[in-house]
């Protein structure tokens, strides 16, 4: 009898196009990395080279599979004092943190997210291991949900 | 623009104001010595020549070369002009190298090529530090060192007479803490704050008999330097320190701590080395055990004159027998709190406290260690004593049972919370004594085995909050949690807890961060009322 942690919210999600960021992120990682296998194997004439080609492929495919259900974890909400996020299956990942403490918001955007017009939204504290972050957002959404952000935690600004 | 230090205060209001004149040789001073080292060197037998009057000294020296060329008053000429140059370039460097201290900001002007301003807003300050090398005391100067977060962010005034350090220390911790008004009354009715009202007469003749007076001072003043506790205050007494350091405690605490085990495989291998006849074994040991030598003398010459006291300005913690350091952190400035105890010191029950602060003297180097360490070691006693002045906000009667029970209390009889029997499958040892508790605002974690670590984390101080849960911990019910902090020593990790009580956590501190943030900036800095330097 297993216990999920969970945390109870209006989870808002993030664009369904952002699975094909995943996707072809692993398949791209996948892809190299095979690459490197066979050529340890044919070229280097490595004999073990095979079987970590074929671990390669299962980890690939298993990413390929499960992309959907990565990208549908992750959530966040906008609550009235702080901002609430998740991410992950396996090793699922609940972080608050409080508008107040904002210290920069930064909208990145990778190549596969330029083309599907999608950006990821970074929000720094003062704390190193906050580390949070939302990726799949469409555009508009992280522009929006930028200056929002930015006028919540000027209205509750601590300083450090 | 004044140059002159006899009157102290003057230097807080708002001009622009000049450093000690033996600045440059203090900043220098390395270089200098390097400089004189390789003259002397190259002409060591000329010199004792000239001393001992050898008829026949071995010639060959740079001087011999240049009267055997017939260069030497070429040879002068440069020597004049170069050491001309230097004197001047300094002269210069003193002459542009300003600061002032405002109602908003401390800002400090320097650089003859490349002018640098930079600026600290009072409202930012994370703490003053008054340093003292050890060369900069032979000529009576100091650093003060003002803390603003930020890598490399702090604003050195280097170097100050140091009589005036800690008078100017108090006037900005004063003026940042918005205690304004009564500085200026105060000003206004003794026109020179040093001055004292009751002997007005005094006052023209002040600067000719401080004249007179000052080359008989100067040496009564250095050895006064020296003899002084770390952080002497040359007009106020400052507040005695809570915590005595017992040089036996301190001695054996170093003895009893990490490198000592480095210590221990070194003998043994020299004995080894010795018995086994492989003599080439201990000469390459040997550097070692002298750097760790000087490592525990080092430890111990910074801490064995440490103090702690409380001001109005916040905590004051000194250090240093030699080159000293006190630092004054303002209230609302400590983010987080540790008590710490090896394995080793259990028997004694001595603890170790330590806190994270925003701002750091220049990365990991021993200066930042010191800063971050509150109490080097001591007993449950002294503990008690140091943690209210770091945790203000907490009720004594609170604070003190959380902190016994921490530091001793076994889990079913604590305030903590425990995890449950199945987290010994991951933390065999320390399961039982892992666990939080949330009282006044401060949320207190506790953990670990071999070192044993109680975690005061003052909610409005805490970043964001992170539950989470990796396979192996949901097989087992069980989750992991962390208050963010900023970057320092301290860390505020749960390894282990229960699900419901993981979410209740969750729940809890994030509410807990919001509230209390709020309700410190409603109220503003608790020790006095605040009507400047702080944002609207």
């Amino acid at each position: 009898m297993s216990q999920r942690l969970d945390v109870a919210a209006q989870w808002r999600r993030v664009s369904p196009k952002y699975v094909v960021v995943v996707l072809v992120s692993s398949l791209i990682g996948g892809v190299i990395a095979a690459a490197i296998a066979v050529f340890a194997w044919l070229v280097l004439g490595w004999g073990w080279a095979w079987i970590a080609l074929i671990v390669i492929v299962v980890i690939a495919l298993v990413q390929l599979i499960i992309a959907p259900r990565r990208a549908r974890a992750i959530g966040y909400q906008l609550r009235d004092d702080d901002l609430l996020i998740r991410r992950g299956i396996m090793f699922q990942r609940f972080v608050a943190v409080p508008y107040g403490r904002m210290q920069l918001l930064d909208i990145e955007r990778g190549p596969i997210d330029r083309v599907l017009g999608l950006a990821e939204l970074k929000f720094v504290t003062a704390a190193a291991s906050s580390r949070v972050s939302i990726p799949g957002l469409v555009d508009t959404d992280a522009a929006w949900l930028r200056d929002r952000l930015v006028e919540l935690a000027e209205a509750r600004r601590t300083g450090l | 623009m004044t140059e002159t230090y006899s009157a102290a205060t003057g230097l807080a209001d708002g001009e622009w104001h000049r450093m000690h004149k033996a600045t440059p040789f203090l900043r220098g001073g390395i270089a200098i010595v390097a400089v004189a080292g390789v003259i002397i060197a190259n002409l060591r037998e000329r010199i004792v020549n000239l001393f001992l009057g050898t008829p026949d000294y071995p010639s060959g020296d740079p001087v011999d070369a240049i009267i055997k060329h017939n260069f030497e008053w070429p040879a002068i000429g440069i020597a004049v002009v170069v050491i001309a140059a230097c004197v001047g370039v300094f002269t210069l460097s003193w002459r542009v190298q300003t600061f002032r201290v405002t109602n908003e900001a401390v800002e400090l002007r320097s650089g003859i090529l490349r002018r640098q301003e930079r600026k600290a807003r009072l409202d930012r300050i994370q703490g003053i530090n008054v340093q003292r090398p050890i060369f900069a005391r032979v000529f009576g100067a100091a650093k003060l060192e003002i803390v603003v977060a930020g890598h490399d962010a702090n604003l050195d005034l280097a170097y100050l007479p140091s009589k005036v350090t800690e008078t100017l220390r108090r006037e900005i911790l004063r003026l940042a803490s918005g205690v304004r008004a009564e500085e200026n009354v105060q000003r206004d009715a003794a026109g020179a704050p040093f001055d004292s009202p009751a002997a007005p007469a005094e006052g023209g003749g002040s600067a000719s008999s401080s004249l007179r007076g000052s080359a008989r001072d100067v040496v009564a003043d250095r050895v006064d330097e020296f003899i002084s506790p770390a952080d002497l205050d040359p007009d106020a007494a400052p507040p005695a320190s809570v915590v005595r350091m017992h040089p036996g405690r301190l001695a054996g605490s170093l003895l009893l701590s990490g490198p000592s085990i480095v210590m221990l495989l070194i003998v043994i291998a020299i004995i080894v080395g010795a018995a086994t006849g492989r003599l080439w074994l201990i000469i390459l040991i040997f550097p070692m055990v002298l750097s760790l030598g000087g490592l525990y003398i080092r430890r111990f010459s910074k801490a064995v004159r440490y103090n702690i006291a409380g001001s109005d300005q916040g905590v004051r913690i000194g250090f240093g027998l030699l080159t000293t350091s006190s630092e004054t952190v303002p209230p609302r400035r400590i983010h987080a709190v540790e008590l710490l105890q090896p394995l080793a010191w259990r028997p004694f029950g001595w603890w170790q406290v330590r806190m994270n602060t925003a701002g750091h003297t220049r990365g990991r180097n021993s200066a930042g260690e010191s800063r971050t360490t509150t109490l080097p070691v001591g007993n449950r006693r002294d503990v008690q004593r140091v943690l209210p002045l770091l945790l203000p906000g907490m009720d004594d009667v609170v604070r003190d049972a959380i902190a016994h029970a921490g530091m001793t209390a076994r889990a079913d009889q604590s305030a903590f919370s425990s995890a449950p029997g199945r987290a010994a499958w991951l933390r065999p040892f320390s399961w039982r004594k892992t666990g939080y508790t949330i009282a006044d605002g401060v949320i207190v974690v506790r953990h670990g085995a071999i070192w044993r670590r109680v975690v005061f984390v003052p909610l409005a101080r805490m970043q964001s909050v992170e539950v989470e849960q990796g396979p192996v911990r949901r097989i087992l019910d069980l989750a992991s949690a962390d208050v963010h902090l900023i970057d320092g020593p301290v860390h505020a990790r749960l390894p282990v807890v229960d699900v419901r009580s993981a979410e209740e956590l969750f729940a809890l501190a994030g509410a807990g961060a919001i509230a209390f943030a709020e309700s410190e900036a409603e109220h503003g800095t608790p020790p006095a009322p605040s009507n400047t330097g702080r944002d609207a």
